[in-house]
């Protein structure tokens, strides 16, 4: 029998769904703002809100500082690659650890895992002296593959857990109509699982977009994404927060684009076979 | 898809990232390092000044915050990497760095660059055993900033070059809390070019050292326990709340809301406070020296941001035209022209506090000149020490350490131990390390 909800606990559980969510936003929010005041009202103590003189003053300095678009296309590049690099790689691997495991599956998985538990400076140096004998440093490809290196583990397990709730006999029913190995990945898998894929991709990217030790590692100006634009607004020396604000708030803007248009999709692909 | 259309997307993929690599083949591109400082910015934004003249070079420019731009360029140099041609570095990195190899030396710099021109005390800190290795872009020492007028409702009058015991009574007469009036600001941040910048440069003035002739550490000294003791009486009576966590922004930040009475900090913060726009209390600030204790020597450290090239360089004869322009007299005449003399790239000329327009443009020139001469970075302290530099110890081993011993104190700063307990466990920390490290 269906649970009853009263009124009242429907409107408890909106309010406080929205004060999560605006709580969780409000970092956001006040970067926005901050982006929109001059350096004096940034600062200012008690802090001002939204009443003040609305600027556009630090978007033109950003802009006519830094080339946007070149560390905006560094980052599509990077993130998009990496992903899609990651992706290619991981669904067969996947395939083969949900639906034909060996004795080790479960070990290798977690060997897997345990490549995220190492902090990434602990393996820098070693890296970095492969770039500079491989001519990568400060190469898109580089970057790339450090990425994609680095997420593979989690695309793994993501898809490794969709496939799981996947029935083995509709691969098998494949199976016995005659599919190839490589049909039954690419037609019959792969549209059943669209949902998980698409939330690991959308969840790839965003770790890839926003991942900032090897990118500011490894890059100087050529290949530098919008993590290293962002850096090169902050200052030890002076007070220009307002413009770090601004250099956030376009580094952030293509990406909470695309977790906007896509939020559906997310959910439904990182609850997928959350209810049997 | 096919498994033919995911390869021939991955190849297309490789491709455009690959492209990049093959621009700029002909011209000679300069990578420049630098931190996000206001003077570096005017001069990314001069730069044409310097391509119209030599066309056959290219600059481009990483532009990074200083701890993470002091972390990629040292991995880059001691890697031999090479991926930048110029660097912007400070006075504690070109003794040890110039002592391994990693930097050209600039003695060659053309005559026209006039090296006898450069401020003393700069030009010692970048020397090496004769050989300059980095040119000085802009320099700076630290002396306090004071609001003349809160002076002046105390009945009190700032000598140019006060004393310690003046400073306090002067943070103790300012002071008015329900107001959110503080008497005095001071770094409290832990970190080697934080606190510890302050506290080295304070603890020099007091006659105390980091290390004595054999190398032991002196934190159990009582020169040292005056110096930490006498921070901790004007912080915790006179100084903001939540003082640990304040750094040169923070200070900043209360200064130009008018929440400081005095700010003993870099030189460079002269400018912002005075400028209108952003400071709430820009005709009311006084300078003076930084405080003595009549012991000959002043609590001001000494600092230059400078352009240094690295030993892995493939354009070191390129890099040299660029750094000599930009650290040379027709740059600041540029900047001057372009920006106001106030605007000027300070503290690393004799020529420019000779110069009327800027002595007038500029209210606090008079004093950074006396705070960086009265710096003396081959000889820092009352009593002898084996090592250079004023706030720091010019050795690899200072950045950890002090940073350690920084956070000690910042501790003490926040009520969690004793001044005795901060100093017994950096005299304790510092042995351990430098014994560590073979002294």
């Amino acid at each position: 029998m269906a649970r009853t909800v009263t009124n009242q606990r429907k409107f408890i559980n909106t309010v406080a769904a929205w004060a999560v969510g605006l709580l969780i936003f409000f970092p956001i929010l006040w970067t926005i703002l901050t982006s929109f005041k001059t350096e004096a009202t940034a600062i200012a103590d008690p802090p001002v809100f939204l009443f003040f003189d609305w600027t556009l003053e630090n978007y033109r300095v950003v802009q006519e500082r830094s080339d946007y678009m070149r560390f905006l296309w560094n980052s599509v590049i990077i993130a998009g690659g990496s992903t899609f690099l990651g992706i290619l790689i991981a669904v067969p691997a996947a395939w083969s650890m949900a639906f034909v495991p060996s004795a080790r599956t479960k070990d290798i998985l977690l060997w897997m895992l345990s490549t995220k538990m190492l902090p990434a400076v602990g393996v820098l140096y070693p890296i970095y002296l492969i770039f500079i004998k491989m001519g990568l440093l400060d190469s898109r490809v580089g970057l790339t593959v450090v990425l994609m290196l680095i997420n593979l583990p989690i695309i793994i397990w993501m898809l490794y857990t969709y496939f799981r709730e996947i029935p083995g006999e509709i691969l098998e029913a494949a199976r016995m109509d005659g599919a190839t190995l490589r049909e039954e990945i690419i037609y019959v898998l792969t549209p059943m699982a669209i949902p998980g894929i698409a939330s690991t991709v959308l969840l790839n990217i965003i770790l890839a977009w926003n991942e900032a030790f090897w990118t500011l590692n490894l890059t100087a100006a050529k290949a530098a994404p919008l993590t290293a634009f962002i850096a090169s607004y902050s200052s030890p020396e002076g007070l220009f927060y307002a413009k770090l604000s601004a250099a956030s708030t376009m580094a952030i803007a293509p990406i909470l684009i695309l977790g906007w248009f896509s939020q559906k999709q997310l959910v439904r692909g990182l609850t997928f076979g959350a209810v049997k | 898809m096919n498994f033919k259309t995911a390869f021939c997307a991955a190849s297309a993929i490789a491709l455009v990232a690959g492209t990049g690599a093959y621009a700029d083949g002909h011209a000679t591109t300069l990578t420049i390092a630098t931190v996000n400082n206001g003077d570096m910015v005017r001069m990314q934004g001069l730069t044409e000044d310097f391509t119209a003249a030599n066309p056959d070079i290219t600059l481009e420019w990483v532009t990074l915050e200083e701890n993470v731009l002091r972390q990629r360029v040292t991995q880059d140099i001691a890697a031999n990497g090479g991926q930048f041609d110029v660097m912007t570095i400070g006075t504690y990195e070109v003794p040890i760095w110039a002592a391994q190899n990693w930097l050209v030396s600039l003695n060659d710099l053309p005559a026209e660059w006039d090296a006898d021109d450069i401020l003393p005390a700069m030009r010692g800190g970048l020397t090496v055993d004769g050989e300059l290795y980095a040119a000085p872009f802009y320099g700076e020492s630290s002396m306090v900033m004071y609001r003349k007028d809160l002076m002046e409702a105390a009945g009190l009058e700032m000598p140019d070059a006060p004393t310690w015991d003046e400073i306090k009574a002067a943070a103790a007469a300012m002071t008015d809390k329900d107001a959110e009036v503080y008497g005095i600001c001071l770094r409290g941040k832990a970190g080697w070019g934080e606190n510890m910048a302050f506290l080295s440069a304070m603890a020099n003035s007091y006659g105390a050292r980091w290390f004595d002739e054999e190398w032991t550490p002196q934190f159990d000294t009582d020169a040292w326990k005056a110096t930490l003791t006498d921070y901790l009486d004007l912080m915790n009576n006179y100084g903001p709340p939540g003082a640990s966590t304040n750094g040169f922004n923070e200070n900043l930040s209360l200064f130009q809301q008018g929440k400081c009475g005095m700010w003993i900090d870099a030189t460079v913060a002269a400018s912002f406070v005075t400028n209108p726009q952003d400071s709430t209390v820009a005709d009311q600030v006084g300078f003076a020296l930084a405080p003595d204790k009549g012991l000959g020597k002043r609590g001001n450290w000494l600092w230059a941001w400078s352009l240094a090239i690295p030993a892995g360089s493939d354009s070191v004869d390129a890099a040299k035209k660029f750094v000599a322009w930009a650290t040379s007299k027709e740059y600041t005449a540029l900047v001057a022209e372009n920006e106001g003399w106030a605007n000027v790239p300070p503290g690393t000329r004799i020529s420019l506090y000779e110069n009327e327009n800027y002595t007038s443009a500029a209210p606090f020139a008079d004093m950074t000149l006396n705070s960086i001469n009265s710096a003396d970075p081959t000889n820092p302290t009352v009593d002898p020490v084996p090592y250079t530099g004023v706030q720091f110890v010019a050795i690899p081993e200072f950045a950890g350490i002090a940073t350690q011993v920084g956070q000690e104190f910042s501790a003490a700063l926040a009520g969690q131990q004793t001044a005795e307990e901060a100093l017994a466990k950096a005299q304790a920390l510092t042995t351990d390390e430098m014994e560590a490290a073979g002294y």
